[in-house]
């Protein structure tokens, strides 16, 4: 390195050590819902990921419909393509909009800092779905606009073709009906969306499903999810069988999720692993592709307690109010409204974040069948991500998966049970590091 | 490094041409020497803001336990350093690096191999400067995403496969060794127009009667080439080796875009990548690409020592 260089180097080192201090550290900022709405004004940004939505005007309507109510308030849209990647980088700043999804990355213990509190727990739980999904110290900072039911998309007339008439209730059974649609049919039996990552990833939410536990959560932060008959375990277990009687699509590397919709609606895919919240597009892309949208179908996961299917709920991106908004108040209205009134979650054919709305038509067949919602205690779940990150297991994120996808199709050498041993133990040690 | 690296000159080096005392007035001779600094003005900002500013605070950020977002960050000494270093499963990624420095060598040879056809007077050779050199103008993602359509099951690949007769039927992704030969292959597909125009430049400086007396000699091609071109350009390749070496330590696009890293792909840089953005885990992943600026400099510094710059004198 030459003279000049440690030169710059030194300066850009002073220039920076002056940066690197953090920002203000105000906390604890309430955003009160206001007593008369055509009193609220004020211009707030809503930062979202739906592009989509942006882009074809529906969150437009959805303001036009809200200004009918607050009529002083105007509402503006920031639709982010990689909305964790870019809002995580704004939040260093104080402009991250003035309502926005908390992104996954946050730490629930720092909420206070960042955003707005929307009330107490106890209040707001009594209406609401998820709230203990963004409860710190007993005050809520985000509200989920709708909810999904994890479960399997699948092409009922594949499934009807390979002679299977009822939902498989263990996964040994599973494994038999896709066994069955290979022999039957021409459909993938299983379809990974091996390359997108985040399909995979998705297997986690299989948790609570097996044992049927609202507590599920709270056991992974406390127990190991890979010990015999655990939740995650028979998931992973299932994932491998799959994968291992050659049921997948002949190559994982190259999949494709855009594509996989009309295949799986056209009857060259039977079933993926996603969750409500895909049925709706499934359906889109087989209208699209001339294919009869009632064809798609959804089933839980192939596990019962007591004879009855568990399905858990999940929220969406939580909305939030950021702490540093000029317009608390009305940024405070437009979640209150879309969270109670835009029919958002309906529009979606999602589960509604307020408890006493029914069931979206999706979920009929669960009704029938009399499968159990449970709504998971997430009060351990900022516990589960720190032993997560610290551990870089990696349950919240693909790697693992398509290391366990790659193991069963025999690209890398191994075997189940030492690899699920293998995160059993990094979990365990973590845990015991992290402390209680 | 030593400052022979100058000379290299890929980099622009700002020097500033050291002003010859002239005897002028005091104010006359102040200017002429804040000349040179005023033109370089912009170019050390930009330098500074966007090169060494970021490294420097990448290093203030390897010391502490930052997640990339909480405001609260702690010093934790040389923590991350240390975790570094005791976890040996962050270096086993390096074996990767592997296919793409077997890569290397093939594309500084081929590189080579045009570069010399291409300096002799050959039909279309314009042409085929512009078809060699055209991938690395393309935007690494979007090279990406055509090879992923390229080596689908029945992609590109296959079809041009099964029209020469050789019916195929294996992933190309789907094992580590033949997804880093296929990655590592697109890699010489992008790279090769660099080194190839590199080589050209070298070669064409060279002075046309040289080879007009070689042939008098009696020399062929491969000797013109042995003992002119060779020699000619031998800054040049030793640069391309450096720069090859560095690049296969640092691979990142093309197996990012992909394959994300998965089934055996994964190399220093994606696994720095996911440290940070995947894990939260900003000041470990900052230490571990400090780390790897520390070891591309110290193979250069090496390879510098090994094979010392000298001066190309052909004449």
């Amino acid at each position: 390195m030459n003279r000049r260089t440690v030169l710059a180097m030194v300066t850009g080192a002073l220039l920076l050590s002056a940066c690197t201090g953090t920002g203000g550290s105000s906390k604890g900022a309430e955003a009160k819902a206001a007593d008369d709405p055509s009193k609220v004004s004020g211009t707030i940004t809503v930062l979202t990921h739906r592009t989509d939505l942006v882009q074809d005007g529906t969150m437009k309507k959805y303001a036009a419909e809200f200004n009918k109510a607050y009529p002083k308030v105007k509402v503006e849209f920031d639709g982010i393509t990689d909305y964790e990647g870019e809002v995580k980088i704004r939040m260093n700043t104080e402009n991250y909009g003035d309502v926005l999804m908390i992104p996954a990355v946050i730490e629930k213990k720092d909420y206070p800092r960042f955003f707005a509190s929307l009330g107490s727990q106890a209040e707001r739980g009594e209406k609401y779905r998820f709230t203990d999904y963004t409860t710190v110290d007993g005050k809520v900072y985000g509200q989920s606009p709708l909810g999904a039911v994890p479960g399997f998309i699948y092409n009922k007339k594949v499934w009807q073709r390979a002679g299977i008439t009822d939902w498989p209730t263990t996964p040994d059974e599973f494994l038999d009906d896709l066994k069955a649609i290979k022999a039957k049919t021409d459909a993938i039996p299983y379809y990974t969306n091996f390359k997108d990552m985040w399909p995979l990833r998705q297997w986690t939410e299989v948790n609570g499903s097996v044992s049927c536990d609202e507590q599920a959560t709270t056991r992974l932060a406390e127990g190991d999810p890979w010990a015999e008959g655990a939740d995650l375990r028979t998931a992973d277990t299932l994932l491998y069988d799959i994968v291992k009687s050659g049921l997948i699509e002949k190559d994982p590397t190259t999949t494709n999720w855009e594509a996989s919709k009309p295949r799986i609606a056209k009857g060259e895919i039977a079933t993926m692993w996603l969750g409500s919240w895909a049925v709706i597009q499934m359906r889109g892309a087989a209208k699209q592709a001339g294919a009869d949208p009632v064809d798609i179908g959804f089933m839980p996961f192939p596990a019962q307690k007591n004879g009855t299917f568990c399905a858990v709920t999940l929220p969406d991106y939580n909305q939030a109010v950021n702490i540093h908004s000029e317009h608390k108040e009305a940024a405070r209205a437009w979640i209150d409204w879309f969270t109670d009134k835009s029919g958002y979650a309906a529009d979606n054919l999602a589960l509604s974040p307020l408890k006493a709305d029914p069931l979206p038509a999706i979920l009929k067949p669960y009704e029938e069948a009399g499968v159990k919602l449970l709504d998971l205690d997430d009060s351990k779940g900022a516990r589960v991500k720190s032993i997560d990150n610290q551990s870089e297991v990696g349950i919240n994120k693909p790697d693992y998966r398509q290391d366990l996808v790659d193991l069963a199709r025999g690209a890398t050498k191994g075997s189940l049970d030492d690899f699920l041993d293998r995160l059993a133990k990094k979990w365990t040690e973590t845990q015991a590091s992290l402390g209680s | 490094m030593t400052d022979t690296t100058e000379k290299a000159a890929v980099e622009p080096a700002p020097g500033p041409a050291a002003p010859k005392p002239a005897p002028a007035p005091r104010t006359a001779r102040l200017w002429r020497g804040a000349t040179p600094w005023l033109f370089l003005l912009a170019p050390l900002t930009l330098l500074i803001v966007f090169t060494y500013a970021p490294i420097a605070n990448m290093v203030a950020y390897s010391f502490t336990d930052w997640d990339g977002v909480s405001p609260e960050l702690h010093y934790t000494g040389a923590e991350n350093y240390a975790e570094l270093f005791t976890r040996s499963d962050l270096f086993e990624v390096f074996w990767v690096s592997g296919y793409y420095l077997a890569a290397s060598v093939v594309q500084i040879v081929a590189a080579l191999y045009f570069a010399t056809i291409l300096s002799f007077n050959v039909r279309f050779r314009n042409f085929f400067k512009g078809v060699l050199f055209f991938p690395y103008l393309i935007n690494g993602v979007a090279i990406g995403m055509v090879f992923l359509y390229f080596f689908q099951d029945g992609g590109t690949l296959d079809s041009v496969l099964s029209l020469l007769g050789v019916q195929t039927d294996r992933a190309w992704l789907g094992t580590p060794e033949s997804a880093n030969t296929s990655l590592a292959a697109v890699s010489v597909w992008r790279y090769l127009g660099l080194n190839f125009v590199l080589f050209l430049g070298a070669i064409q400086s060279i002075p046309g009667e040289l080879y007009e007396a070689a042939e008098l000699d009696g020399a062929n091609r491969w000797h013109q080439f042995r003992h002119i071109i060779a020699p000619g350009i031998k800054p040049v390749l030793s640069l391309t080796v450096i720069l090859s070496i560095s690049g296969s330590l640092s691979v990142f696009e093309i197996p990012y875009i992909m394959t994300g890293g998965a089934t055996g792909t994964e190399t220093f840089v994606i696994q720095t990548v996911k440290l940070a953005f995947q894990f939260n885990k900003t000041g470990l992943a900052s230490a571990a690409a400090v780390v790897l600026l520390l070891i591309v400099l110290a193979v250069t510094w090496v390879q510098r020592r090994l094979v010392p710059d000298e001066k190309v004198d052909l004449v």
